[in-house]
């Protein structure tokens, strides 16, 4: 196949966006009022209210900053504007978005108030929005952008079609040194010994098996039932899948055939280096991709059976589909339609070229159907109570 | 065109790619190695929902994609619709 080209933006830590955010990102709950207010205020920003920032601690107040770091820190974001509460979280988040050369501006609302924080936050981020108006798309291969997959209400079909398109895909782009990433933890079980013989080293498989083990006794200390009606969920049990062993052997047909796996990242983790990852991450659609965004993501592929219709503010998220009835009733939520597979109609490799196509496309600026649809679902995973 | 697809033909169940008709003859195909089955549907079975392909007994595993997927709770016969009502996980 012909190299895959497309225009992109190439940041200044040499990493590869697909869009051109300026994000307003409130530190803690009651700044989300601030960050919306610049959002009405200044067109062509994206303010990312969210639930939580306060009191936590130990791992899980890491994992906060890792993720809200992240988020500004993403390829897809042209510059961040941060509001806190107060100026020492809000500094430590403005410091590490900083990291990676793009304009960063932090303001704190205690001592100011909401409506001058507004105010001032409003004209940094009327400044960014025109310097990002003027950053311009250059030329990239598909490879160099850092690619992250889940699927979600998977059925049978997830099986059969969409995720093993996924896989063709995984399989193209680590093959020519691109960088993709899988994870959903507990959705792996029933095949944790396929996805072990997949690591690179021993290890990476030791790495691997002790995190796949970690969130199955959570699981077990804290399930009430044989949990089938939340893995699987009720519409994965509708769409046909009966347990989540079959489940989880639907899953990883994403990760294709040939690629192994170099690395176990904590959840929102960075990859440090080029091939296939391994994730540590829930299952729960929003908040995986919300992950997968603040460790550096730029395009995600979704395959889903029964029609997750989810989407994230800063990661376009390609859905695509094998079961006809979903992609014939929620046609607006498929960017592409794989159900030829099921009648022997379309192959794999077809489907793979086809979304590689898609994917290209969607770098160049095509929008998905959840940007369009307005899915910017932004959940950060809390791991335990707050303080 | 088939009406139900194995990913591996040590698969005991396979997926169906319509919905079936009770007493429907159905042609099956395995996708790893390309062999044909042919079988009569007892029940019922929507798009996307599995039938079985041998009989089995309480405490039995099923296997598709070649693995285990679980273990069967109540009698099931050739044919029939194998989901949550006869079919369990061995993990949680």
């Amino acid at each position: 196949m012909a190299e895959l080209t497309f225009q992109g933006y190439r940041r200044a830590n040499g990493a590869i966006g697909i869009r051109n955010h300026v994000v307003i990102l409130p530190v803690d709950d009651i700044s989300n009022a601030a960050a919306e207010g610049v959002g009405r205020l200044i067109q062509g920003t994206l303010p990312l209210p969210h639930a939580y920032g306060r009191l936590q601690f130990g791992e899980d107040l890491e994992l906060f900053f890792r993720t809200m770091i992240g988020t500004g820190a993403n390829p897809n974001v042209a510059a961040a504007v941060v509001i806190g509460i107060e100026p020492g979280w809000t500094d430590r988040i403005v410091q590490g978005i900083a990291q990676t050369g793009k304009p960063v501006a932090g303001f704190s609302i205690e001592r100011h108030g909401d409506l001058k924080t507004i105010a001032e936050a409003a004209r940094k981020a009327m400044e960014f929005v025109q310097w990002a108006s003027e950053q311009r798309r250059e030329s990239c291969r598909l490879e160099e952008i850092y690619v992250s997959t889940k699927c979600g209400e998977s059925d049978t079909t997830t099986g059969l079609a969409s995720c093993p398109t996924v896989g063709e895909v995984v399989d193209h782009l680590v093959q020519r040194g691109g960088i993709a990433c899988f994870g959903e933890t507990s959705e792996l079980t029933g095949a944790e010994h396929l996805v072990k013989q997949r690591a690179a080293t021993p290890e990476v498989a030791e790495a691997f098996m002790k995190t796949w083990a970690s969130y199955d006794e959570f699981i077990k200390r804290h399930k009430t039932d044989d949990l089938s009606e939340s893995q699987p969920t009720k519409g994965n049990i509708r769409g046909g899948l009966t347990t989540i062993e079959e489940k989880a052997l639907g899953n990883i047909q994403k990760i294709g055939k040939r690629a192994k796996f170099v690395g176990v990242l904590k959840p929102a983790e960075a990859p440090t280096g080029r091939g296939l990852w391994f994730m540590d991450t829930s299952s729960a659609a929003a908040e995986a991709l919300t992950l997968w965004a603040a460790s550096g993501a730029a395009l995600h592929l979704f395959p889903t059976g029964q029609g997750n219709i989810v989407g994230n503010p800063i990661l376009p998220v390609i859905k695509l589909s094998g079961n006809p009835l979903t992609c014939a009733t929620m046609s607006e939520h498929i960017d592409l339609d794989v159900s030829p597979i099921l009648k022997g109609e379309m192959t794999l490799a077809d489907a793979g070229k086809k979304l590689l196509e898609l994917m290209v496309r969607t770098a160049n600026g095509r929008l998905t159907a959840a940007e369009v649809l307005g899915h910017r679902e932004f959940v950060l995973t809390k791991l335990y109570r707050s303080a | 065109m088939v009406e139900f697809l194995l990913h591996d033909h040590r698969d005991t169940v396979g997926v169906v790619v319509m919905d079936i008709q009770p007493g429907q003859k159905v042609k099956g195909k395995a996708l790893d190695n390309g062999v044909l089955l042919d079988l009569t549907a007892r029940e019922a079975i929507p798009l996307g929902h599995k039938i079985a392909l041998k009989d089995f007994q309480p405490g039995d595993t099923v296997v598709k994609y070649g693995e285990d997927i679980g273990r069967v709770v109540q009698p099931i016969r050739a044919g029939e619709h194998v989901h949550v009502h006869n079919l369990k996980t061995k993990r949680w």
